[in-house]
């Protein structure tokens, strides 16, 4: 029904044939001049975030939907990457851990130097059933600890998700949080005990 | 001017009532907002407008001329209908050019001036206005209830458009975010904030495209496409793009032509 209305509303008189995807048109190369030239002016301390590692220039060119064998290549290749706590237990503080979930501060050029960055985890999911303000961009996470019965390998798990979510799904949308040094190790175990406490508010019915 | 709104209204409406089953109180909220902040009468735009009208008719620079005579691809001086043509190819400057770009280029050749202050000030703030986002409030009121339909003939446009879109599928940065990362699927939140799907030609884009140049509620200032995409590439953790540069053009032939057909009611007012 939306589909048609588009079609209706699109003026007859201009439409033209696109073939976005004729490969002559715009090379790897030529987007790359492109993305120099726009990011010209970047202090050269910000230009490693203008190139691209070999994971993302992947998921960039198969738009996250590689095939099984770019997608081995880059669970094995992430899966690489992960440093665990070297102790059993991967539950911080579940308080600190609330606070890291809410703060979607760091890392943006309007942030004052030395902004301690959060994990933005509300900016995607849902977590505490109380929290109303919450983005879908990322599955519920709502009960996260209690639907997993709080077991220490579930828990263990997520903290290797968040520390490097590509190390179990190859081209995921969230950001790599331990890889790329968003946050510490420190709060990610926070993080997790936020998913994970049975008195965290996450696991509140 | 209204009666615009009340034939823009009714299609949104309609885009929101098929996801009705599906929306939430919270959505519902964003609607409600959006509704409220979405009278004509009360937009502050139009101040930037009025500048903006003055600022065309200012002789300056080395030559002392204004920028009656500029060709924003219907000819020479040509204001009606010439923004929702735009990006275009300019054979003049062997270029694909936003409006922006364009004006710069009038600025340089026909009035000699010198950008330094234009560019220092391509972002009004409290007490300092922009005359690009003036000038942009301007020239896109004289294509006011006209169908957006940006070129794509000369191989340079779809040079453009190819850019564009493999730069929104461009994942990058600490984040690993592509522009597609938060505009790639339907019905979409950040926090409680909508996000509409960018990838493909649909109303939700028409509606996103035929209401730009925007005054922002939040930042008091009369905003164009170069500011918001600086500004999404700042949630991406991106350094600034520089401002008029090649990559944000290709974005917005992108984008311009998955709001292909968007009737124009510029400016807007928007959160
Ligand atoms: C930009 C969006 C985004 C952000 C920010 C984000 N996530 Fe995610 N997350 C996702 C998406 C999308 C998925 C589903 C795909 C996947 O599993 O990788 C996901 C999956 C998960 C999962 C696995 C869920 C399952 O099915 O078991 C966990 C746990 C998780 N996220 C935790 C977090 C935490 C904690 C944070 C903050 C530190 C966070 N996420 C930040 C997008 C995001
Ligand atoms: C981290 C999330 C995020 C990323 C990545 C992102 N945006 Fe946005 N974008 C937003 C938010 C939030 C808004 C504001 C929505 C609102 O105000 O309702 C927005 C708004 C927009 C709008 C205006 C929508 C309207 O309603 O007028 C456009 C156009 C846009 N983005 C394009 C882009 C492009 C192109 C890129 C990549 C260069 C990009 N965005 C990357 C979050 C993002």
């Amino acid at each position: 029904m939306i589909f048609l209305a588009a079609l209706l509303a699109a003026p007859i008189a201009s439409a033209q044939t696109i073939s976005p995807a004729d490969p002559a048109t715009a090379s790897p190369a030529r987007v790359d001049a492109a993305i120099a030239a726009t990011f010209a002016g970047a202090a050269v301390a910000w230009m490693p975030r203008v190139t691209q590692d070999e994971t993302q220039r992947l998921c960039s060119l198969r738009r996250n939907e590689p095939t099984q064998a770019e997608a081995d290549s880059i669970v094995a290749r992430e899966s690489a990457t992960l440093v665990m706590p070297a102790e059993t237990t991967v539950l911080g503080n579940w308080r600190n851990g609330e606070k890291i979930a809410q703060n979607g501060q760091g890392g943006q050029f309007s942030d004052a130097p030395g902004t301690v960055s959060g994990g933005n985890c509300y900016a995607c999911h849902q977590m505490a059933p109380a929290e109303i303000s919450y983005g879908t961009l990322g599955p519920t996470l709502a009960g996260y600890g209690r639907l997993h019965d709080f077991k220490p390998e579930a828990a263990r798990a997520a903290y290797a998700k968040v520390y490097n979510p590509q190390s179990a799904f190859a081209c995921s949308s969230m950001p790599r949080f331990g890889h790329n040094k968003i946050l510490t190790e420190q709060q990610i175990k926070d993080i997790v005990a936020y998913l994970f406490a049975p008195d965290s508010p996450v696991n509140a019915p | 001017m209204r009666h615009l709104l009340l034939i823009a209204m009714p299609l949104f409406a309609l885009l929101l009532g098929a996801a009705a089953p599906a929306m939430e109180d919270s959505e519902k909220e964003i609607e409600r907002y959006r509704a409220m902040i979405d009278d004509p009468m009360a937009n502050p735009g139009y101040l930037a407008v009025d500048r903006g009208e003055q600022i065309w008719s200012l002789s300056r620079g080395t030559k002392s001329a204004t920028l009656e005579a500029c060709d924003l691809g219907q000819g020479p001086g040509v204001l009606d209908g010439a923004y929702a043509r735009m990006p275009r190819y300019f054979a003049d400057a062997d270029q694909v050019m936003d409006l922006e770009q364009r004006l710069a280029y009038c600025m340089r050749s026909l009035q000699g001036l010198d950008l330094k202050d234009i560019v220092a000030r391509r972002f009004g703030s409290p007490g300092k206005t922009s005359d690009m986002e003036d000038l942009v409030a301007f020239i896109s009121n004289k294509s006011q209830g006209h169908k957006l339909a940006a070129p794509l003939a000369h191989p340079k446009e779809r040079e453009m458009y190819a850019i564009g879109e493999a730069m929104f599928y461009r994942r990058s940065a600490i984040n690993d975010f592509a522009c597609a990362t938060c505009h790639g699927e339907d019905g979409r939140r950040i926090r409680l904030q909508a996000l509409p799907n960018l990838t493909r030609p649909s109303l939700q884009v028409q509606q996103v495209m035929g209401t730009w140049p925007a005054y922002r509620v939040s930042q008091s200032q009369t905003r164009t496409m170069q500011h918001r995409l600086w500004d999404c590439y700042r949630q991406m953790r991106m350094p600034p793009p520089d401002y008029l540069s090649e990559g944000l053009t290709a974005l917005s032939v992108f984008l311009a032509h998955n709001g292909e057909g968007a009737t124009i009611n510029a400016p807007s007012i928007k959160r």
